[in-house]
């Protein structure tokens, strides 16, 4: 039998970024715009339990932390700040690569309160490749201070995912945040994003092609993304996969050889 | 069952399924998302304050909207250069006046010392006379233009006229940041060719490293508006004369942005083949600046800046030029030799032996191709007492025979022609590769000849000199 992006597990695509495997920890992804106050969010969860480093083959900074909630260890990964998940540069590379190949058990989107509508662009996108998403609206203090209100029911609810209002900087909602993370990092909460609809002629499109994506790379990925990316004609997702279906290979080479 | 080979069989078939519609399909998934937020936001988010008014947006719409953003640009560059071509003449005078005083006295001074005039030829004619010009004839407009552009810039215009500019570089195949880069080389095509990091690109990086200099910096712009206000505005009356000349240098400007795209499609379809890359350009929401700090910033990083890297190189430029004039190979200076060499080629670009050399000279830094052309004139013909502004007009028109031919085309050349030294020198450690190097010199250096030759053979067949 030959090799397939359903015979090799999430576990195996992990360790090409350095992150526990399944089962161990729960790994949760950190994405958001430039200057949301993402890392502040980051520095707070994680305290002074963290590390930074480059991502695998890439010039691109990559912070690391855990922290500990309800007695389990979560390790958290700061994406690096984008506003696309189009791969236009290395940084929306990496961010979308990992989301994507690593599957992380919950990823945080944090936004920018103050402006909304530019940060949800990037949580759209991250809702196209998994379900398991958060929004953070942060910086909620400085929203109020402008005389915004920010109505989180009904984002959630327009969203389809969890959201959870933080000032990072004092503290506010940081509490409820791991909570969030946790519910849905261990299945209790099962976010069910509500996707872009594209124009008809794409969706159409996108129907036509998604059975012919699942054939091939299973349901691993989600496939809806796959083949909308695949209709833009997106060779660097093509080159990624083949990547990282290449470096699993000898692994499962050698497992297949063990057993 | 192979899925390495499946996966691109896949962008194959979703190639056949989309057919010709591929190129607006990117801009499609974009606009879709877009709407999707813009729809949750107006749902979600309510001001308390009833009286709001988005001021940005509505500036911004504006400002950016497609019929209005260039007008607007051209007209505040043109308000810009005005002030400073109106507002550069009187302190200009007033420096040159007081400064060639300082010299007659230094004269004065070396006489009674009865020092060798060798020395005094060297250190008063030579060193004294090109700084007094450099101070003279740059230190106003900088004065007053860098204020103005640091204005803008911390206004928050700068990033709109990148966002007004995209979709024409995206047109010549480069990258919308170009627009940014081209920005920052107003005030030094060096730091432009750093700014050309932001690229992520290496292809559209090198299209805007190579085509960074047919902007207009720091060190080229007082040449450019004491030439305008000279020469347009010498000829007719003061109101009008520093309006044609305001237009003059917007012209030049918006000419230099023409040639920029022009080199960047050119480039784009031959050296340097490929597709450009979108990116999202975050405009910044408009602030009171801070004139205060605009004032001393701009005075100290800018003006003070540009003028010492202009005197450190002037004063032995202008010992050298003293030289040349006064040392004698044959029966004619070296100066005057140099200078004959050129004119030939010179003057098929409506240029003349003393420019050309001047811009060869100047290689070191721009800004003292224009004292340095003064230096030579004063110093190869009769030596005349250079006192004023009208003076300056005399030499070049009555003893030089300038025309507007020759105006023009030196104004285009200093648009047009090799980068500056330290530019230079940072496309090289940028690019760690000499060829290309060599190439950000002789693209802007040809097309500059290309244009000052077609001009000159079109103005002189059509009986226009």
């Amino acid at each position: 039998m030959g090799l397939t992006y359903q015979s090799t597990g999430r576990s195996t695509t992990r360790e090409i970024f350095n992150v526990p495997n399944a089962g161990s920890e729960l790994v949760i992804a950190l994405a958001g715009n430039p200057n949301t106050g993402k890392s502040t969010v980051f520095n707070a969860l994680t305290g002074l339990r963290q590390h930074t480093g480059n991502w695998p083959g890439k010039t691109v900074l990559r912070a690391e932390g855990s922290f500990i909630h309800g007695g389990r260890r979560y390790t958290l990964i700061d994406l690096p700040g984008t506003y696309s998940l189009h791969a236009n540069s290395v940084e929306e590379e990496v961010a979308r690569d990992f989301l994507c190949f690593a599957n992380p058990d919950a990823t945080v989107v944090v936004a920018d309160g103050t402006c909304l509508e530019r940060n949800l662009n990037l949580a759209l996108q991250v809702m196209e490749i998994t379900d398991n998403v958060i929004v953070c609206v942060n910086l909620i203090d400085e929203a109020r201070r402008k005389k915004m209100h920010i109505n989180i029911q009904k984002l959630s609810k327009a969203l389809g995912v969890p959201v959870v209002p933080t000032a990072a900087r004092s503290g506010e909602g940081l509490s409820e945040l791991m909570d969030t993370i946790s519910d849905v990092a261990l299945g209790r909460v099962m976010p069910k994003p509500v996707l872009v609809r594209y124009s008809d002629e794409m969706e159409k499109a996108i129907a036509q092609m998604e059975p012919k994506v699942r054939e091939i790379i299973g349901t691993h990925i989600n496939t809806r993304w796959v083949a909308l990316r695949l209709i833009d004609g997106d060779t660097k997702l093509v080159q990624a996969m083949e990547r990282y279906y290449k470096e699993q290979n000898p692994k499962q080479a050698d497992l297949e050889v063990l057993a | 069952m192979n899925s390495e080979a499946a996966v691109g069989n896949l962008l194959e078939e979703a190639k056949g399924i989309i057919g010709d519609q591929q190129a607006g399909i990117r801009d499609g998934i974009v606009k879709s998302i877009y709407d999707t937020s813009e729809n949750i936001t107006k749902d979600v988010v309510s001001y308390t304050s009833v009286h709001r008014v988005d001021w940005d947006r509505k500036i911004d719409n504006i400002i950016t909207s497609p019929i209005w953003g260039f007008p607007i640009m051209f007209g505040l560059l043109a308000v810009v250069f005005w002030i400073t071509i109106a507002g550069a003449n009187y302190p200009s005078e007033f420096l040159a006046t007081q400064l060639f005083w300082v010299q007659g006295r230094l004269t004065e001074l070396f006489l009674a010392l009865s020092a060798p005039e060798w020395l005094h030829g060297f250190l008063v004619l030579g060193v004294y006379t090109a700084l007094a010009w450099v101070v003279s004839v740059m230190l106003p407009p900088m004065a007053i233009f860098f204020p103005l552009f640091t204005l803008l810039e911390d206004a928050g215009y700068l990033p709109r006229v990148a966002f007004n500019l995209d979709r024409f570089f995206k047109k010549a195949g480069a990258h919308g940041k170009q627009a940014l880069t081209m920005s920052m080389g107003f005030g030094c095509n060096a730091a432009g060719v750093i700014a050309c990091r932001i690229i992520e690109s290496p292809r559209e990086r090198l299209i805007a490293t190579l085509t960074n200099t047919f902007v207009p910096c720091n060190g080229r712009f007082p040449t450019i508006i004491a030439l305008a206000s000279l020469f347009i505005a010498g000829s007719v009356s003061v109101t009008l004369g520093s309006f044609i000349a305001t237009l003059g240098v917007a012209g030049l400007v918006v000419f230099g942005i023409a040639v920029t795209l022009f080199v960047s499609w050119l480039l784009s379809k031959t050296l340097l083949k490929g597709e450009p890359s979108s990116f999202t350009l975050e405009l910044p929401p408009y602030r009171k600046p801070q004139v205060g700090q605009v004032l001393v910033r701009s005075v100290i990083d800018r003006t003070i800046f540009v003028l010492s890297r202009a005197v450190v190189i002037a004063a032995p430029a202008g010992g050298l030029v003293w030289i040349m004039a006064n040392t004698t190979i044959g029966d004619s200076t070296i100066l005057a030799a140099a200078a004959n060499w050129l004119d030939p080629f010179a003057g098929l670009m409506g240029l003349d032996g003393f420019i050309l050399m001047a811009f060869i000279l100047g290689l070191p830094a721009n800004e003292i191709v224009f004292p340095i052309l003064i230096m030579s004139y004063v110093s190869g013909g009769t030596l005349v007492q250079m006192e004023s502004l009208a003076d300056l007009r005399h030499l070049l028109i009555d003893q030089h025979g300038w025309t507007w031919l020759t105006g023009l085309c030196t104004v285009i050349f200093a648009l047009c022609h090799w980068p500056c030294g330290t530019t230079l020198f940072t496309i090289q450690r940028e690019q760690k590769n000499w060829r290309w190097t060599l190439l950000a010199a002789i693209i802007p250096a040809s097309i500059g000849v290309i244009i000052c030759i077609t001009i000159t053979t079109l103005a002189r067949a059509l009986n226009l000199v």
